[in-house]
């Protein structure tokens, strides 16, 4: 057979029904805003965090919507929680506490209050 | 000696009384840190300890602060304190005077009239009765406006009171009861043995025509035994804050302050407010937004019983309304940040990714405008302005990849990464070799003042302005627009910074009162260091603020803070501008370069 040079590729269909949402029902429950996203991505446009590294809320928020938060806590380190997010978000979805509390949750050990 | 039985319930109440208070302030003092305990034993033999003997007697016993708020309320607190007060120590002096000692039975003064029936006939002996009675005239009056209160607060100027915990409820119960039932106690004995005055004598003949003066034995038993409540709840209600106030005020006469961390300082504070609920009526999340359980009031409680809730804790503006209010004069907001850090993780690095770069050559000044002013491009441009035709030497640090200031992380509570940003920005700026820093963001403006340590003069960007005007660096034209100027809340009640916009203000145009100003002004509801509100709520603040803001029609919204800026910008309710917008509008150019480029922009947006 001919190569050439690309083959058929596997489907990447995400089992919603397997995915671990356990973090996004918490979260969202403290965020009810976070239900609102569109995935405009207005958040990763303005970052500031993104300004130096590759940084993007969108795909932290679509991973913790699938379920997929193993990668996250580093991820989420890069932030500076200066809220730049938050003032652009067409739909009003509270961004900063989104991050917030996702740091909160993902990082228990650390983080419990006094 | 003088004895009765019922004399044990408030002997008893007395001693577990102030065993309890000695048994906690020595436990908060040992809680101290090194710095505070330093400066105690450093002015407690210095002048310091007169001035802090003074502002006992004008706030623990006057109540001078709340006579701001309300007269009435003040008369209320007034009566109360220092009218019990006086009754102590009259009562002692009489009674060491009857007893011709000082060391007589420290109930003796209390239960005076009992034990004393004879005509008095000790030196000045005709004094006491007439002046106690009129002490405790004083203090029922104060009583009576407290029954009120409870019924309808708005005529002590409270729109809203504290709700009570069951301890605070018994406690109050007691406090209550125990002036009448001591009028009723002397008056009864006034009816037996005529040692009354024009009070007790008086209520005395009343109750002899109704037959009560028999009951005499029992009204001083209720007197004692609701001594004895009072006394045993007092350390676990609100009435903890009587003895703490005063350790307080002697504390931070002698220097002490809150640090970062949770200390015993801490803890006075904590028990030192008296839960009058007058931060209630100046919250903005309280009176916009219906949000009730969050005022510093309650927040404190709740840290104080220790069953403080993390919603409760980030749920604050942080804009330092109630800390103006506050007859105690507490920092609550230093306390909230205390309560909402985190601990630090041992080795851990945050933001490698932003490693500091040097700067590339030497500057006179440093301008950093901030993340929020990113989002305001105006101001930046406005600033460029203003820098070119003052001809000044600067660096823009933040032009192309600036990092965070540091304090909405720390605001969060993340102590290390705040210390990560700040070890960043703080390497940049001394590269510059500058010897000012100007910023345009109140936010980054407070924590360069407070956290960083930086050789340089740092400088918010109104002052800056203004000090360029004063100097004739730039020169500006009245516009003669009508202009209200909002206080940004970090700027204002956070750094003091109430003169220099309206100075500047009122040489651009014409500067007009909205009657939200400097301490009093509002907060817009953008602020970052509340993570819990949602939009709906935030607009509900800004609309509120915006309306008692625009009430004279102004043509322009001034400000001096882009978060406060872009918040009111989306109400669409005035026109919103900065400070630097403002006197760049009305410069007059006069620098050449500066005229040549101002031309250019013009004419690329005739182009465009």
């Amino acid at each position: 057979m001919k190569n050439w040079g690309f083959k058929i590729a596997e489907p990447r269909t995400l089992d919603l029904d397997k995915a671990d949402l356990k973090l996004y029902s918490k979260i969202v429950e403290k965020v009810p805003s976070a239900r609102r996203c569109l995935m405009c991505g207005m958040c990763s446009a303005t970052c500031s965090a993104a300004n130096h590294t590759n940084f993007n809320f969108r795909l932290v928020h679509h991973k913790l919507r699938m379920g997929m938060f193993e990668s996250l806590n580093s991820e989420l380190d890069k932030c500076m929680l200066c809220g730049k997010c938050r003032m652009l978000c067409p739909r009003g979805v509270n961004t900063r506490a989104v991050i917030y509390n996702m740091r909160i949750v993902l990082d228990n050990m650390y983080y419990k209050n006094i | 000696m003088h004895y009765h039985p019922f004399i044990i319930p408030f002997t008893a109440g007395a001693i577990i009384l102030f065993a309890i208070i000695i048994f906690k302030f020595i436990a908060w003092y040992r809680k101290l840190d090194k710095k505070q305990r330093f400066y105690l034993r450093k002015n407690i033999l210095t002048v310091k300890s007169i001035e802090a003997i003074k502002e006992t007697f004008q706030e623990a016993l006057i109540h001078r602060n709340i006579y701001k708020t309300n007269p009435l309320l003040g008369y209320m607190h007034m009566s109360l304190a220092f009218g019990w007060f006086l009754l102590i120590v009259f009562g002692k002096i009489e009674a060491s005077l009857h007893a011709q000692t000082l060391f007589e039975e420290p109930w003796l003064a209390i239960f005076f009239r009992f034990f004393v029936r004879d005509e008095h006939k000790f030196f000045m002996s005709e004094i006491f009765p007439p002046l106690m009675d009129f002490l405790l005239l004083v203090i029922l009056s104060g009583v009576f406006l407290a029954w009120i209160k409870r019924f309808k607060s708005s005529l002590l100027g409270m729109k809203k009171t504290t709700k009570h915990s069951k301890f605070d409820k018994i406690a109050l119960a007691s406090l209550w009861w125990i002036f009448p039932l001591r009028l009723l106690a002397e008056s009864s004995t006034a009816a037996l043995t005529g040692n009354g005055s024009f009070l007790t004598g008086t209520v005395g003949n009343l109750m002899a025509v109704l037959n009560l003066q028999n009951f005499e034995i029992y009204f001083w038993w209720a007197y004692s035994i609701c001594l004895f409540a009072f006394f045993v709840s007092l350390p676990f209600s609100r009435y903890m804050h009587i003895p703490t106030e005063v350790v307080l005020i002697f504390l931070r006469k002698w220097g002490a302050t809150a640090g970062e961390e949770y200390s015993g300082y801490t803890d006075f504070q904590l028990n030192a407010c008296s839960r009058c609920g007058i931060c209630i009526d100046v919250c903005q999340l309280n009176f916009t937004a219906n949000i009730q359980n969050v005022q510093s009031v309650y927040f404190i409680r709740d840290t104080r019983y220790k069953h403080l809730k993390d919603e409760i804790a980030n749920n604050c503006l942080m804009c330092g309304r109630c800390v103006e209010a506050c007859p105690v004069g507490l920092e609550l907001t230093v306390i909230r940040q205390q309560l909402r850090n985190k601990k630090e993780i041992a080795g851990k690095h945050y933001y490698d990714y932003a490693q500091p770069e040097q700067a590339e050559k030497k500057y006179d000044v440093v301008y950093f405008a901030g993340c929020m002013t990113h989002l305001t491009p105006s101001i930046i441009i406005s600033m460029k302005k203003i820098f070119e035709e003052a001809g000044i030497n600067y660096w823009f640090m933040d032009e192309n990849k600036g990092a965070c200031c540091g304090r909405p992380m720390r605001q969060q509570g993340f102590i290390q990464q705040s210390k990560d940003l700040i070890s960043i920005n703080q390497k940049l700026i001394n590269s510059s070799g500058a010897k000012t820093l100007v910023t345009s963001c109140p936010i980054c403006y407070k924590s360069f003042k407070e956290e960083y340590v930086l050789d340089i003069e740092i400088k918010h960007h109104s002052e800056f302005i203004n000090e360029l005007i004063e100097n004739n660096k730039i020169n500006i034209h009245n516009s003669q627009k009508s202009i209200v100027y909002h206080d940004p809340c970090e700027l204002g009640r956070g750094c003091g910074i109430y003169e220099e916009p309206r100075n500047i203000l009122s040489k651009v145009g014409n500067l007009k009162s909205s009657g939200f100003e400097k301490q009093n002004s509002l907060c817009c509801g953008g602020s970052l260091s509340n993570a819990i509100i949602e939009l709906e709520d935030q607009i509900k603040i800004r609309n509120h603020a915006l309306e008692n803001l625009t009430t004279c029609n102004p043509d322009v919204l001034a400000t001096a803070c882009p978060l406060c800026k872009k918040t009111f910008v989306h109400g669409n309710k005035a026109k919103v501008m900065d400070i630097a917008e403002i006197v760049a509008e009305n410069i007059s150019l006069h620098n050449h370069s500066s005229k040549q480029k101002e031309n250019n922009r013009i004419k690329t947006k005739i182009k465009l």
